[in-house]
């Protein structure tokens, strides 16, 4: 039966074929617009650690005094960490991994001579960061808790930036000059860069950095390096150990509710008996513990220019969808004729209604097929754009299934009401006046 | 003409009639505000810099490795510099305008305010004024004698030795008639920092600050500082030449900076015109996408209007027949579908109106943007009423031309 109605339907689509494209193109336009722009915001919104981001939270302090004022325009202040809140929190160790890290760029040098040096991006941090955030080694490992308090002079490099320096993956043991420093490489690493860059100050362009090298915190301010991000301070004092300069990251692992309920109490007593000590101005409420899918939604908004784009492209597909509801339900209605013979025939309502629905479907198929497509373009045109999330535009696959199911919904609900109304035609009546 | 046989055809037709007015206004409502926010981008875009845009280039460099004689170098880099045949003048700048980050610090006018009045970039580096371009209004440029190096203001800041900070600064006529509306800005005091004052001494006509995110209101509050910079992060050289020569002077000086001193690297370099062009290119692709979908809906609605004035030609073609037998003319025929078209968009564009509104208000909630002035509102309402009748016309000519003769057919 449902190849008669296919039969059906694709010769009244081709009585009226002016028709027929015209509502293709309504829902296929439609539809590329709204997949574009939904498959950008659903690459944008990912979760970068899929099988860790449940284990890692970010605790969250507010040293800032009680009549700071936030600027509108400048970075939250509290959103990261002073030096010393930071080398608490990693000290305690309260949690089952913690780590502080800041964000940094280097001068690296090819080994060999005449060759132009280049600026890499790498982390300073603590050594539970690779285990945390499960970065798997190549060769060599992370440096140990001694070597990061003894400030030693080590660097984890990635495979990339080991390629690029030594010619070789496997570097461990040869130095690295980075900066005007001397630094034993430890440890090479896979490649990572986890779609955002979530642990980064916010000021990264977290789709597109990566880090190439990782070197201990502690080392990195013993030989003064320049830290990126933002550094907000509240009293003038500018050095990287003042109480009242934030600019380091803390991310925790923890792999219970109980150990998640445990590491909040811990955080409320420490900003609790910051106060005591007349250190913070604020109350030990001001102290949080996100998640990280929690923390991306407040630190790492999505573009406001992609939602308001997200809004148009779909507001536009409910244009075409009204487009469509207003073309089939001229053309059902106007097939008064035939349904009505038909029904006069024996045919039921259902039967009528379910041969017009597939007519839908048929146009709902093709409009996906056609979204399909500049969906396509629109993605290439995506990658074009000049934004550092472009590269990731493209569609997996149950994007594409959604484009499918999204168009022969929306085509299959623009038939709805047509169909509906053209089954209840009254066959006598029809009849009588042809 | 009387509109009143036009209502009861349509009213026979209610559903389609609603559903096509129900388009019409969401088009017109999108149209409306899309258009607003593609005038906002455009502001945007063409927002007044205050500096010679089309007489500069600029050159930002790194040291390889540390080096004890930075100043010297320096000295060295902008006598070469301005030696280039065509350069008017050159200076080493903490930051350029349309940088995407910027340096900026909060201004007031009394040490003891809690909330300052506002918050404003912060230029430094020698010969700034003459070398962006930047026209003095009142007031005097900074003098040479009252420079002093970067590395002396932190020494005298940690040793807090304030009396020894040059105590004079530029600022921008905008700031001025914010922190002192309707009054002299000259020899007027802004506080900094701990309550650190400095007089105004020359109020610039405009100068643009540098940051994406400081594009809003405070677009022109910046100042200059007698302050000469050092080699670091984010410093850069700027160039003043003739329009015509800067792309011959921005190879020249790179071959000189080179000749200096092959030891560093070049991380930037360009013209200010590519600079600003750089600066906007997301705000030109947004509106590139903005115009994108104002046309595709327009171009959508109108095929709907097409499809269905098409249809109902088609089905009305008898009673078109028996109307041009009675008497009607051509042109009556052509009105009636003309007219029809009309009333629809009309009631569309009314229910559009209120819709625009509605998404402006949604708008000015969630992505803080101002609202929507009035003129936007007949804008829409034109193009949608246009749009109506270009639509309608092909398939009203259809129906004009149908004979007379067809009334006498069965169908």
């Amino acid at each position: 039966m449902f190849g008669y109605y296919l039969d059906l339907a694709w010769r009244s689509l081709r009585r009226t074929p002016v028709m027929t494209a015209l509502m293709v193109l309504a829902i296929g336009l439609g539809i590329g617009a709204s997949m574009t722009m939904l498959t950008v915001l659903h690459v944008m919104s990912d979760d970068p650690l899929p099988d860790r981001s449940a284990h890692l939270f970010v605790p969250h302090l507010d040293p800032r005094p009680a009549n700071f004022t936030q600027n509108l325009y400048a970075p939250d202040a509290s959103a990261n960490f002073t030096y010393p809140d930071a080398m608490a929190l990693v000290s305690s160790r309260q949690a089952v991994r913690q780590a502080a890290m800041a964000g940094g760029t280097l001068l690296a040098r090819r080994s060999g001579t005449g060759h132009t040096p280049f600026y890499a991006d790498g982390r300073f941090t603590t050594p539970d960061f690779f285990a945390m955030f499960d970065l798997s080694f190549l060769s060599g490992s992370a440096w140990s808790q001694a070597d990061e308090d003894a400030r030693a002079r080590v660097v984890v490099l990635s495979e990339s930036l080991s390629r690029e320096v030594f010619g070789t993956a496997d570097s461990v043991g040869r130095i690295a000059h980075l900066n005007d420093a001397d630094l034993r490489v430890v440890g090479v690493t896979r490649d990572w860069q986890p779609n955002p860059m979530f642990y980064a100050d916010a000021d990264a362009k977290e789709f597109s950095d990566a880090d190439r090298f990782f070197l201990p915190l502690s080392t990195s301010l013993d030989l003064k390096f320049n830290t990126n991000g933002n550094q907000s301070s509240w009293a003038g004092s500018i050095e990287h150990n003042s109480p009242t300069l934030t600019w380091l990251q803390v991310w925790v692992q923890l792999d219970t509710a109980s150990e998640v309920t445990a590491y909040r109490r811990y955080l409320a007593d420490y900003a609790g008996q910051q106060k005591k000590l007349g250190r913070y101005e604020r109350s030990a409420d001001s102290a949080h513990l996100y998640s990280l899918m929690e923390w991306l939604a407040i630190e790492r908004k999505v573009p406001s220019d992609i939602h308001l784009q997200v809004w148009l492209a779909l507001a536009f597909l409910a244009v075409c969808i009204t487009n469509i509801v207003a073309l089939l339900l001229a053309k059902f209605l106007r097939r008064g004729g035939e349904i009505s013979v038909r029904r006069a025939m024996g045919a039921r309502r259902r039967d009528i209604f379910i041969q017009l629905a597939t007519e839908s479907a048929v146009i709902g198929f093709a409009g996906g097929v056609l979204g399909l497509i500049l969906a396509q373009l629109g993605l290439w045109s995506v990658r074009h754009r000049p934004d550092d999330y472009a590269h990731l535009a493209s569609m997996d696959g149950p994007m594409l299934a959604f484009t499918f199911a999204l168009a022969l919904g929306a085509s299959l609900l623009a038939g709805l009401l047509p169909a509906w109304r053209a089954c209840r035609i009254t066959p006598a009546l029809q009849l009588k006046t042809q | 003409m009387d509109i009143r046989p036009i209502l009861i055809t349509l009213r026979r037709h209610k559903f389609t009639c609603c559903l096509l007015v129900l388009q019409i206004a969401f088009t017109c409502a999108i149209v409306c505000n899309t258009i607003f926010l593609i005038g906002q981008r455009l502001d945007r875009m063409h927002v007044v810099s205050g500096i010679a845009e089309q007489e500069l280039v600029y050159v930002e460099l790194a040291d390889i490795g540390t080096r004890t004689d930075g100043d010297a170098r320096i000295a060295a880099d902008l006598a070469g510099l301005q030696s280039i045949p065509g350069v008017k003048a050159a200076a080493l700048l903490n930051q350029l305008p349309f940088n995407l980050g910027s340096d900026n610090f909060d201004v007031r006018t009394d040490p003891a305010q809690r909330i300052a009045p506002l918050n404003a970039a912060q230029y430094m580096g020698e010969n700034l004024v003459k070398t962006l371009g930047v026209r003095l209004e009142e007031g005097r440029d900074l003098r040479p004698e009252e420079y002093i190096d970067l590395s002396a203001v932190n020494t005298l800041l940690s040793q807090k030795q304030y009396d020894k900070l040059p105590a004079v600064v530029l600022i921008t006529r905008a700031m001025a008639d914010r922190l002192w509306p309707g009054q002299e800005a000259l020899g007027k005091q802004i506080y900094v920092g701990q309550g650190l004052p400095f007089t105004v001494v020359g109020v610039m006509a405009n100068l643009i600050r540098p940051g994406m995110d400081r594009m809003g209101p405070g677009v022109q509050y910046s100042t200059v500082w007698p302050i000469r910079m050092p080699m670091l992060s984010g410093t850069a050289y700027a160039i003043r030449c003739a329009a015509q020569d800067c792309d011959q002077v921005l190879k020249t000086a790179l071959v000189k900076l080179k000749k200096l001193d092959p030891n560093r690297i070049v991380l930037e370099k360009d013209t200010m015109e590519q600079h600003r062009s750089d600066f906007f290119q997301n705000d030109r692709a947004m509106t590139g996408i903005l115009v994108a979908v104002c046309i595709a809906l327009l171009v959508v609605t109108s095929l709907g209007i097409v499809g269905l004035a098409s249809f109902w030609v088609s089905q009305r073609n008898r009673s078109i027949g028996v109307r041009r037998a009675l008497g009607a003319t051509r042109g009556n025929i052509l009105r009636y579908f003309q007219t029809e078209n009309f009333l629809l968009t009309t009631m569309g564009i009314a229910l559009g109106m209120v819709l625009a509104y509605g998404i402006n208000l949604f708008l000015i909630v969630h992505y803080e943007l101002p609202r929507m002035p009035v003129t936007y509102f007949p804008v829409g309402a034109l193009i949608l009423w246009a749009i109506g009748q270009a639509a309608v016309l092909g398939p009203a000519l259809r129906a004009a031309a149908v004979p007379p003769v067809v009334a006498t057919r069965t169908v």
